[in-house]
């Protein structure tokens, strides 16, 4: 995907979610860090652009959630950023957005970080790429593009904000 | 048992003798020592491994041996059994035990210990006071008569100027030594290590030099008062040695003995916290430890002697501050003055058999000190150039409390013969494999 | 100071003394405890990232703060914990420090939190056992954590820590926290100047790294960051000093020596605090003090620490 396919993903996205939530006052963006958190305030500006309403932006840091380096006592601990949440997820929709969908288990973490935030009322998936593969029955309320892949195979996504320039590579060699 | 010891380098200063000679034996007496002695018809030739040096056998004048009382730390027998292994063939040790030496008995006991051993000579020094208190004279003339060399107390200070100064004055009447560790205990308070910034930055408290020096500038004072000779004990300061220059300038009858571990290691070696670093006096600054290469080497320093001080490894497994002092030393000492002094150039052969046989024995007035014709063979052969690696667990004592682990040093021991008798024959110096034992 | 790259992981497997850990590593473990620090700011003040971890709080030296703090670092983070007093004793019976910590490692924990009477006590178990180890105070040596929630404190309050001017103030002798501080702070780049009754400065204090001043006022000077040190009352009136009126009178922290500080300056004490003897209520209760914060913070750093050593290298 070059840059323009992600431009139009997204702003199909921001139009399915302005379609399939009518009011917009209780529902807010939650990133997942780091790239997932540059789509959330892309889809803000859209949304915000196209004069529907100005919705909140969060930031979730899931390291501290994350179930694969707990099962290896042994190696570095990953690097721990801060969760910057600054509404109340209490009784809110949530749109929690992240930039790959894959196995699921980072999904999974990230609902058991926000959910430690409060009792949202609703919580829907936005993501970028589902690539499939998933290992858990967790399933993306807004898609991108899907992206048929091997396991053996990984999914880059390069944003300008973080990366200088927007591309989706598939690359092999996981 | 009658042999020759051919041909080795005899280094025996009382004589001022350092050359090839051949040292004849005959029933436990040095009978000659000359050039190329003929062997009559029965006489053993022992070679001398080249390289090997023949000296007076060594006397360390300061060791504790544990017995009666503290069995599972040191016997009189490991303890002689160590200090063979060694090269020393007769060792003083302090009256510290449980009892504490200050009666015949005790003093009796060691002796017969010693005996049934059968190894080195052992020299037990009485306690100064009763029960080494500090409060009452011991009775100095049974401790004499029934075998001891000196009086101490050896563990502490002897406690007061008043007390010091009848101790050296009813053991000068009846020619006994009195051998002082020398220590403020006021000022020591409830230190454990030398007073300075490594003990700040570990978070020890600290003991001063000077808690030292004080009590070093008291006992000679007083020996000057009362004209009787008196022995510091494990001087470690620069300070002291100050003291002990002026005092023997100003013509009073003042010796000292300085340990191994003070002249190798400073302070620096605390970091880590190992508790073998843990003795008393504790291991001092740089100035301290050079200031002690000079007095071995100009003389100002008497006697190189150990404070072998045996502890279970359970006591020394305490934390730093609760573990015991001491560190054990008989089997490392003679590596360490040769690898640290002789190697290094501090001082040459004939200053090492002064410092641990000719003045150990003159101060003691123990025979031994030179290999004299007609004396006991109380004999040390040093094999100074054999690579020894310290190991812990391959020594004899029965403790394994000290510092050393692992250190290559250049010299050891290769033979101790006492009474005419090899008792300890060092299986590395393989020229000696037909020497019996 | 110079920039330094930045880290992602401990080097260690134990924090036994600050001397152990570089710039970047001190700067990885304070930036980890600003992610700790927002998860004590949560209504569920908890994240899994420990569970199935076993951590053992073991004292031989009683002291409910850094225990509290430890404990409360521990749960947030889902480690299975167990507190154990022990008390000194059995140590006396004989029973050697090797001997309960062998004891201890018997059941297998991931982590000790240790805290010993005796200066080198850490090191000597680290010497010994599988576990990883965390300083919590050890005698007069050192005590890490705290002075790593000094630090954050100060980069909290200051922004940095290189280039600050810190005066630490009353007993230095025995004082594991300065220890730690003065070690950290030199490393970051901190200038530290120190006062105490003469009794009280320990020999070589300038080889540690600080300038000695005779009086509190000439320390305290233009100073960024007074930091207070306890008098430990018990030990101190015989010898050390003639009375706790005269220690206060001469060296403790009034409104008009906090005068002297930048107008800026924070106030800081590691507790718990003997108010008149040390400092000045009206100091402690002032509105430079930051003592509140410091134990806030010892939580989120305690965390991090506890996160970053239960990864590292195996040995
Ligand atoms: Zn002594
Ligand atoms: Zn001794």
């Amino acid at each position: 995907m070059d840059a323009s396919r992600i431009e139009r993903s997204l702003a199909r996205i921001a139009h399915e979610i302005l379609e399939r939530n009518r009011d917009l006052a209780d529902v807010a963006l939650v990133g997942i860090r780091t790239r997932g958190v540059v789509i959330a305030e892309r889809l803000a500006a859209l949304i915000r652009e196209a004069g529907e309403a100005i919705l909140p932006v969060g930031s979730l840091d899931i390291t501290l959630y994350r179930d694969d380096f707990m099962r290896h006592p042994v190696g570095p601990q990953p690097l721990v950023r801060s969760t910057d949440i600054r509404f109340s997820v209490e009784g809110r929709r949530i749109l929690l957005v992240d930039d790959v969908l894959y196995t699921g288990r980072t999904i999974r973490a990230a609902l058991d970080a926000l959910i430690d935030y409060g009792r949202p009322r609703s919580i829907q998936l936005v993501v970028l790429v589902d690539r499939g593969h998933r290992e858990l029955p967790i399933k993306a309320d807004y898609v991108g593009k899907n992206l048929p892949t091997s396991p053996v195979q990984s999914v880059q996504v390069r944003l300008r904000e973080v990366d200088g320039l927007d591309e989706v590579m598939l690359e092999e060699g996981a | 048992m009658h042999y020759i010891l051919r041909n080795g380098r005899v280094v025996d200063p009382a004589h001022g003798r350092d050359g090839q000679f051949d040292v004849e034996v005959r029933d436990g007496v040095i009978v000659r020592v000359g050039t190329t002695l003929a062997a009559a018809d029965g006489v053993t030739v022992l070679h001398v491994p080249p390289g090997c040096v023949v000296t007076p056998g060594l006397i360390d004048m300061h060791v504790h041996l544990r017995e009666p009382g503290q069995e599972h730390k040191e016997t009189v027998a490991s303890g002689a059994a160590a200090a063979v292994a060694g090269g020393f063939t007769a060792v003083a040790c302090m009256p510290n035990t449980a009892p504490v030496n200050d009666s015949a008995a005790v003093t009796r006991y060691i002796l017969d210990q010693a005996a049934a051993a059968n190894l080195a000579r052992v020299y037990p020094i009485g306690a100064a006071s009763v029960g080494s208190k500090g409060e009452q004279l011991a009775e100095i003339g049974e401790l004499k008569a029934a075998g001891c060399v000196a009086v101490s107390d050896d563990g502490h200070p002897i406690r007061t100027a008043l007390l010091m100064r009848r101790v050296l004055e009813y053991a000068g009447m009846l020619d006994v030594l009195v051998i002082d560790h020398c220590e403020d205990p006021t000022l020591k308070g409830d230190g454990v290590v030398h007073e300075g910034a490594v003990a700040s930055e570990l978070g020890l408290r600290g003991i001063p030099g000077e808690a030292e020096e004080l009590w070093v500038e008291r006992d000679i004072t007083l020996a000057g008062l009362t004209r009787s000779p008196v022995h510091i004990a494990h001087l470690s300061t620069a300070g002291s040695l100050r003291a002990v220059r002026a005092g023997k300038a100003r013509g009073i009858a003042v010796t000292c003995e300085v340990m191994p571990h003070h002249f190798v290691l400073t302070d620096e070696a605390l970091r880590g916290y190992d508790t073998n670093t843990k003795m008393n006096p504790p291991l001092r600054g740089s100035a301290d430890l050079e200031e002690m290469l000079r007095g071995l080497a100009d003389g100002s320093i008497d006697v190189i002697a150990t404070d072998h001080a045996p502890h279970h490894a359970d006591e020394k497994a305490l934390s730093y501050d609760q573990a015991p002092f001491g560190i054990t030393g008989l089997e490392t000492a003679v590596s360490l003055t040769l690898d640290r002094l002789v190697h290094a150039g501090v001082i040459g052969l004939s200053r090492m058999v002064e410092l641990l046989s000719a003045n150990p024995a003159r101060i003691l007035k123990v025979p031994g000190g030179a290999l004299a014709e007609g004396a006991p063979a109380d004999i040390t052969v040093l094999a100074p150039d054999l690579p020894v690696t310290v190991r812990a667990a391959a020594m004899r004592s029965l403790s394994r409390n000290m510092p050393f682990e692992g250190w290559q040093l250049r010299g050891g021991v290769a033979a101790t013969i006492v009474g005419g008798r090899l008792v300890y024959r060092n299986t590395a110096v393989e020229a000696l494999a037909g020497w019996l034992a | 100071m110079t920039a330094v790259a930045p880290v992602t992981a401990l080097r260690g497997r134990h924090l036994l003394s600050i001397a152990d850990l570089s710039p970047a590593e001190i700067t990885l473990i304070l930036d980890t405890a600003d992610a700790m620090k927002e998860v004590g700011e949560r209504t569920i003040k908890k994240v899994p990232a420990l569970r199935g971890r076993t951590i053992v709080n073991l004292f031989f030296e009683p002291s409910t703060r850094t225990r509290t703090s430890f404990e409360i670092a521990e749960k947030r983070l889902s480690a299975d914990t167990l507190s154990l007093a022990v008390s000194t004793s059995s140590v006396v019976k004989g029973e050697t420090l090797l001997d309960t910590v062998d004891n201890i490692e018997a059941m297998s924990p991931d982590m000790l939190v240790v805290r010993h009477a005796s200066s080198g006590a850490c090191q000597q178990l680290a010497r010994r056992c599988r576990s990883r180890i965390v300083n919590a105070g050890d005698g007069m040596h050192e005590h890490p954590t705290q002075a790593l929630l000094d630090a954050y404190t100060m980069r909290q309050r200051k922004g940095r820590i290189d280039g600050l001017q810190v005066a630490i103030v009353g007993d230095l002798a025995h004082s594991r926290v300065l220890r730690s501080n003065l070690l950290l702070l030199r490393k970051m780049g901190a200038s530290i100047r120190v006062t105490a009754p003469r009794p009280l400065i320990p020999a070589g204090i300038e080889a540690l790294g600080a300038t000695p001043c005779r009086t509190i006022e000439e320390a305290v000077d233009g100073a960024d960051v007074v930091m207070m040190l306890r008098i430990q009352l018990e030990r101190m009136q015989t010898l050390f000093l003639p009375s706790l009126r005269e220690y206060f009178a001469l060296f403790g922290l009034t409104a008009d020596r906090m005068a002297l500080a930048r107008p800026d300056a924070i106030v800081m004490h590691p507790g718990p605090m003997n108010r008149g003897v040390e400092i000045a209520s009206e100091v402690a209760d002032g509105p430079q003090a930051v003592i509140l914060e410091q134990v806030a913070n010892g939580v989120a750093v305690r965390m991090a620490v506890l996160y970053l050593l239960a990864g590292g290298s195996e040995d």
